[in-house]
């Protein structure tokens, strides 16, 4: 999969790379059209409905040879996929907030049935407090069903990573089906400068389409597709464990699957990405702050600052956050005597942020106590600026010589 | 890096405007991002959005609280809102006034002011008072952080088409033409 003799040239030699400004929903819906999807179905939400107008633009401009289903809802845009999926077809769609929330029953199935759908999730907060705006909320709260969730920090990331998804889903060792999370507002609508990879390097990145060789609807062999399993008789118990360890094995599998075909889209198109964990200034760091999504850029400029300042502080950024990568990150967190994890969602039952509650969980097995930090910020839209990151890099640093606070810190309580 | 941030109402483009810019700034070669304000994006009410440019990769992805230069595309927008809050000494101001300078409430950290009665032109281009397009040539004349040329072609590259395109394009060339920069030494210097 990986030859990189059927390279055409190497990178170095290559003409230069469109150059464009576009948003993030833009940047998905270019990358969707290089992935070249059989069909797409489509609800439109705040902040995700620039990402499908630009869908079903490419498709109505014939820049993207994809059928569009214009469905009811969200509930039928990914039951819809399923059947597309099951008939061997390439496919796609995005939502956020309450609209991933109406589709919560297709989308336990579709990780269930092993169908490679790729679908944006344009992060948005949780309601109610009624709000229109971005936070890690909706993606946060489905992270235990089974998807892949793949959180992008620029807006060519996001384009990047939408394409890497379809080779990720549908890869045999995996066959599951993948979020690439962008933050709505700061990603969704931030225009920033973007390369366009060449449609005849995607071609040749993805390879040949081969979706749902396992299932395939056939009116010739008629097959049952997720028949009634389980319960306390006869095969059930263990068909349905079978079923279910056959999941978590994909989820594992995936992360060789995510870090091969990042290194794979970097040698093709010449552009890299840290694919599990990546680490800022961390190998001479004493202490680290952990950071996810866009509100990484500011984060690495205040680490540069308090770099300049004296300060031995490095950071860790997760971009695979399911499946959640603890070998990798074990790596990075054994560089550090303190931590401190921000998250843009709340981890109502702990009482602090999911990342750091799962980061919890990774650090048991480091074998050495390393205190750590809760902080909550950019809630609902709220800004995560330089200014806040030197304060967690502040509180982060306090944990080597002080205690540890057993409750969050609200980064934006004073906003 | 360069901080500019848009001040306008809804229906007035300026989220458009401010996406113009990055995108002729990066035709020129410098990297640029454009963030708009979140709201319910009503007509009329107050909006806000944020540019940086450098000539090197630029990380933040957030609002701008101390911008280099505002542009204000409406001429009443300073009476409801204080478009010079977290200005930088020194700082650029680009404003759709028909109103001559004496006549403006200017604070000390304004060092330099572009001047446009982009209302009167726009009607006469538009027939309605839209002046995203027309204090773009307004900031590309008082600041110089963008040529009339990247921005020419910034709108061709853009979804306007036509007779559209070429009002567009008139309202930009006017712009630039039809502003008066002045240099407030002594208010810098007070």
């Amino acid at each position: 999969m990986n030859d990189t003799a059927t390279l055409e040239a190497p990178v170095a030699a290559r003409a230069k790379p469109k150059v464009i400004l576009c948003e993030g929903n833009e940047a998905a819906a270019l990358g969707v059209a290089l992935a070249r999807p059989d069909m797409v179905a489509v609800y439109p939400i705040t902040p995700q409905s620039s990402l499908v107008e630009h869908v079903a633009k490419l498709i109505a401009d014939g820049r993207m040879d994809a059928d569009i289903v214009d469905a009811e809802g969200e509930h039928s845009v990914l039951s819809v996929l399923q059947g597309g999926a099951l008939a061997g077809a390439r496919t796609y769609t995005a939502t956020c907030g309450p609209g991933l929330a109406f589709m919560f029953e297709p989308y336990f199935r579709t990780s269930g049935m092993r169908l490679p759908i790729v679908m944006s999730i344009v992060t948005r907060d949780g309601i109610t407090p009624q709000s229109v705006w971005g936070g890690h909320q909706d993606a946060m709260t489905v992270r235990e069903v089974g998807w892949i969730q793949l959180y992008c920090e620029t807006v060519q990331e996001v384009l990047d990573t939408t394409v890497m998804a379809f080779k990720i889903a549908e890869h045999h060792d995996v066959m599951l089906p993948v979020n690439i999370c962008l933050d709505g507002n700061y990603l969704s609508y931030g225009a920033s400068r973007v390369e366009l990879p060449e449609q005849a390097d995607v071609d040749a990145f993805l390879g040949d389409k081969d979706v749902n060789w396992h299932v395939a609807l056939d009116p010739l062999r008629p097959m049952a597709v997720d028949p009634l399993t389980g319960g306390a008789g006869g095969k059930g118990p263990a068909t349905f464990v079978r079923y279910r360890k056959g999941q978590c094995r994909g989820m594992q599998n995936a992360l060789a699957v995510i870090e091969e075909v990042h290194a794979d889209w970097a040698r093709r198109i010449g552009r890299s990405f840290a694919p599990l964990v990546e680490e800022y200034r961390l190998d001479d760091a004493e202490f680290a702050i952990m950071t996810l999504g866009s509100m990484t850029g500011a984060a690495k400029d205040a680490v540069d600052e308090a770099r300049a300042a004296g300060k031995a502080v490095g950071l860790i950024k997760l971009k695979t956050f399911s499946p959640f990568p603890v070998e990798a990150l074990l790596k990075s967190l054994a560089k550090v005597r303190a931590l401190g994890v921000v998250d843009r969602s709340v981890a109502f039952r702990w009482n602090c942020g999911p990342m750091f509650q799962e980061t919890l969980g990774a650090l048991y097995r480091l074998g050495r106590h390393v205190p750590a930090t809760s902080f909550i910020g950019g809630l609902a839209g709220a800004d995560l600026t330089v200014a806040h990151f030197h304060r967690v890099i502040a509180d982060t640093e306090a944990l080597l010589t002080g205690p540890a606070p057993t409750t969050p810190v609200w980064l934006n309580e004073n906003d | 890096m360069y901080e500019v941030r848009f001040h306008g109402r809804g229906g007035q483009g300026s989220v458009l405007a401010s996406a113009m810019l990055a995108a002729a700034l990066v035709e020129e070669g410098r990297y640029a991002v454009s963030i708009p304000s979140f709201g319910f994006e009503r007509r009329g009410a107050p909006v806000v959005s944020f540019l940086r440019t450098s000539e090197r990769e630029i990380r933040q992805l957030t609002n701008i609280y101390h911008p280099d230069c505002i542009v204000c595309v409406d001429p009443t927008l300073p009476r409801s809102v204080d478009i010079f809050a977290g200005l930088k000494p020194g700082g650029t101001l680009v404003q759709a006034t028909h109103r001559p300078l004496a006549e403006l409430e200017i604070p000390d950290t304004v060092a330099t002011v572009g001047l446009c009665d982009a209302v009167r032109i726009a009607l006469e281009i538009f027939k309605r008072p839209i002046t995203n397009t027309l204090m773009l040539g307004a900031f590309a004349r008082t600041t110089g952080v963008v040529s009339l040329d990247a921005l020419k072609r910034a709108l061709e590259d853009s979804d306007f088409r036509d007779a559209g395109l070429a009002q567009n394009m008139t309202a930009l060339e006017r712009g630039y033409a039809e502003t008066t920069v002045h240099q407030l030494d002594r208010r810098a210097a007070a």
